[in-house]
């Protein structure tokens, strides 16, 4: 076998409180892709900035071996870690709007790296970034070049990005999420577009969360928790048979169809023909839905496509132009994707559910009572009372907004995007809370997610949006298997790792948890 | 350098609430048989013109040179907020008259325009603590408004919003606390502002009358026996330097540990 580009033995990074990384081997070839897996905290990206010699200066490292292309790297002086980042090995990292320079033009940023290690005589430059545009798969380069990063799309960002990762042609291109910011056709592109560099003899070191979405491209899968690789093979036998519980319990995590089992009572929300317009720009255009008590209606859609819009203006935080909503707003409660945000920094979890229980009408000596009610019914114990939702981790501060979405005895709870932003083992737990909360209480829900698999897992009836319309609507179970309008079918097919297969629904099926989601490797080629 | 600070400022409270703890004497005693001592053992800091004690003198005026300085930084507060909500949240054309007053204000010189006040109003401690709140009130006007711009598009407003809530209760219970950490740091920095400011005007003859021990106006009075008696004009002066340079210490540590 070849020399491998990357590889490292027995390597551990601590930090001063912390041993992020310990005991990681790893080796990548050219022309292969290895994945690291795991949930923040899991020490992947750490592993991934050590072999850029960006572990920090906190940061004690020890390897048994680490070597770049062959050569020892235990002993890189800055100087030399220098030489290596963007020469032989590219960084993709999560968010382009970031990590590209926004008061430069996309075009600059691509010809630096070009420059800095002297890829190419001056006067080439130019062509040379047009060139790498193109190759990345960004239309009118020559435009695009002399654009800024907040003029372009998110997709053509995290394209640009990738152009000035492999702008000297890196021998490995480390991404780490590379599409997690991403709208899920977007986000099927760019796996295409690191699928051809791999096809190209590329090396990929690919770190994700989400094991669908390298299920598309690793050979190599590693799976990391608490700073230890837990499993390590190769897709086929890491997705298909999985060894370690931790493994299993990511996989069966994945959201897929839920069982459904619901009743329709009478109608909480009824929205007809909604039109919102902000300066021109039309978000919500001509939306009905109808919601009846005790089930739940998913609302789809990519980024700009009005989700969040008709949210609000069921909320009533934005009067719609046209259109009428007809629905009980005191007994409408609200859920966010970010949990922290929503909570006013200074209020423990005492206070948020004080003054949400006061709102509903409970008189003062019995809130405490029903905080305590409320934190059991979310899974919480009274212990978090006192803490402020800063002292909390991501799934629990989730559960104190469902805790307070709750305590005014709500008819329907608007959730807008509730677990985008947790890690894939905590968002089923919050899911199967939802869930089950529906069953016991009763309560309707307007669910709002760019996330096929979630809104599946949850949904009665849905509705999918594209440019502020309504492009189907119905029965989620038949949206899902035999969507009629292309658009659906489109985001349908660019869910990675595989599509939904109703014909096998015993794989992986958790105990006590109707799913039967199956992931499927597609064809390479 | 902060413990120094913090003590400092401890005895100058004890000198503003209890000054008969610090010295036995009273400040208006005049002995010109004692006049224009320099220190000694009987007189810490020596006498004046009048044979009083610059020591007594100076623990006395801690109460007065205070109240006008945390007097005028109370009064801008209050105001300042109360614009500063009003700016924010009274819709475009309030906050357009108010904020071109607020420039107005800020684009006149400072003392000048606490001396056009006073002018009007007659001298006294209560008119150097309007003069003062009237010329720093725009800044904490223009704080609270950017402060209340950004929190009230914070997702816990909206949040509250959702719940339920009144508007004026998520004024008072959200909006309001939020903003007001930053405040009170500005507030603490900007103290030491308004104690000289109302020691200039003091210096002036602007502020209370004599006899009354005021660290300006001793610092005036001091100024014609400069040449034979320096204590007289320093001695108050480090006082009031080093009440000030306390205040700012504190009030950069504050500010530190918010931000």
């Amino acid at each position: 076998m070849s020399t491998p580009v990357v590889e490292v033995t027995d390597l551990h990074v601590s930090f001063p409180a912390v041993d992020a990384v310990r005991g990681v081997s790893l080796a990548v070839h050219p022309g292969e892709c290895v994945a690291i897996v795991g949930e923040s905290g899991s020490g992947k990206s750490v592993t991934a900035r050590t072999l850029l010699g960006l572990s920090g200066e906190e940061a004690t490292v020890t390897a048994g071996r680490l070597a770049i292309d062959g050569v020892d790297a235990s002993r890189f002086s800055e100087r030399q870690w220098r030489s290596i980042r963007g020469r032989k090995i590219g960084y993709v990292l999560q968010d382009a709007l970031v990590s590209l320079d926004s008061l430069r033009p996309v075009g600059k940023e691509v010809a630096e790296t070009l420059k800095l290690h002297r890829a190419a005589p001056r006067h080439e430059i130019p062509g040379k970034v047009l060139d790498l545009l193109t190759e990345v798969g960004v239309p009118e380069p020559e435009v695009r070049a002399k654009q800024y990063p907040h003029e372009l799309s998110g997709g053509l960002r995290q394209r640009a990005l990738i152009a000035s990762a492999i702008a000297c042609g890196p021998r490995l291109l480390i991404a780490d999420e590379p599409t997690t910011a991403l709208d899920v056709t977007v986000q099927a592109q760019i796996l295409r577009l690191l699928a051809e560099r791999k096809r190209a003899g590329q090396a990929l070191l690919l770190i994700s969360h989400d094991l669908a979405v390298v299920a598309e491209l690793a050979d190599r899968i590693l799976v990391m928790k608490d700073g230890v690789v837990v499993e390590d093979g190769t897709a086929v036998q890491v997705l298909g048979a999985p060894e370690h519980p931790y493994t299993k319990s990511l996989l069966a995590a994945i959201p897929g169809p839920g069982f459904r089992n619901t009743v329709p009572g009478d109608v909480v929300i009824r929205a007809e023909g909604l039109v919102k317009t902000f300066k021109g720009r039309t978000a919500v255009d001509g939306v009905s839905f109808e919601l009846r008590a005790g089930q739940t209606l998913g609302v789809v859609g990519e980024s700009g496509s009005g989700k969040t819009t008709t949210a609000r203006l069921v909320l009533g935080l934005l009067r719609p132009d046209r259109g009428t909503v007809e629905v009980d707003r005191r007994q409408t409660q609200v859920i966010y994707q970010d949990p922290l945000s929503s909570f006013d920094p200074r209020f423990s979890v005492r206070r948020i559910l004080d003054e949400a229980l006061e709102v509903g009408g409970t008189p003062r000596r019995e809130r405490v009572k029903r905080s305590i009610e409320l934190l059991e019914q979310v899974g919480l114990d009274d212990g978090v009372l006192d803490r402020r939702p800063l002292k909390l981790s991501g799934g629990q501060r989730q559960r104190v907004a469902i805790a307070r979405a709750l305590a005014p005895r709500p008819r329907v709870i608007v959730c807008d995007e509730p677990v985008s932003a947790l890690d894939v083992s905590i968002q089923a737990q919050v899911l199967d809370l939802l869930t089950g909360l529906q069953a016991e209480l009763g309560v309707a829900y307007l669910f709002i997610s760019h996330h096929l698999g979630v809104v599946h897992h949850v949904s009665d009836h849905v509705l999918v949006l594209k440019d502020g319309r309504a492009v189907e609507s119905g029965d989620a179970h038949q949206i899902f298997t035999a969507p009629a309008d292309p658009y659906t079918q489109e985001l349908l097919a660019a869910v990675p790792g595989g599509h939904y297969d109703q014909a096998d629904p015993s794989r992986r099926a958790l105990p006590g948890r109707e799913q039967h989601h199956r992931l499927v490797r597609p064809q390479v080629g | 350098m902060r413990i120094f600070a913090v003590a400092f400022l401890a005895l100058i409270t004890l000198a503003a609430i209890a000054p008969g703890l610090l010295t036995g004497s009273t400040p208006d005693a005049a002995d010109a048989l004692a006049a224009l001592q320099g220190p000694s053992a009987d007189h810490l800091l020596g006498t004046d013109a009048n044979g009083r004690d610059v020591f007594t003198r100076i623990v006395y005026g801690a109460a007065p040179s205070l109240l006008a300085g945390l007097g005028a930084t109370a009064l801008a507060v209050v105001v300042g907020t109360a614009l500063g909500l009003l700016a924010a949240l009274g819709g475009r054309v309030v906050d357009e008259i108010v904020m071109r007053l607020v420039e107005i204000v800020l684009s006149l010189p400072t003392l000048l325009l606490a001396l056009l006040v006073i002018t009007v109003t007659g001298p006294g401690t209560v008119n150097v603590i309007f003069a003062i709140a009237l010329y720093t009130a725009p800044s904490y006007a223009r704080l609270v408004r950017a402060q209340t711009m950004v929190i009230r598009k914070a997702g816990f407003v909206e949040a509250a919003v959702s719940l339920g809530l009144s508007r004026g209760r998520i004024v008072t219970r959200h909006v309001l606390p939020n903003a007001f950490e930053p405040l009170v740091v500005l507030a603490t920095i900007e103290v030491g502002t308004a104690l000289v400011a109302a020691a200039s005007l003091s210096y002036l003859g602007l502020g209370p009358q004599p006899p009354a021990p005021e660290w300006g106006a001793m610092l005036s009075a001091g100024r014609d026996y400069f040449s034979v008696a320096w204590w007289i004009a320093v001695f108050p002066g480090v006082a009031i330097t080093l009440t000030v340079l306390s205040i700012t210490v504190v009030g950069r540590r504050l500010q530190r540990r918010i931000a």
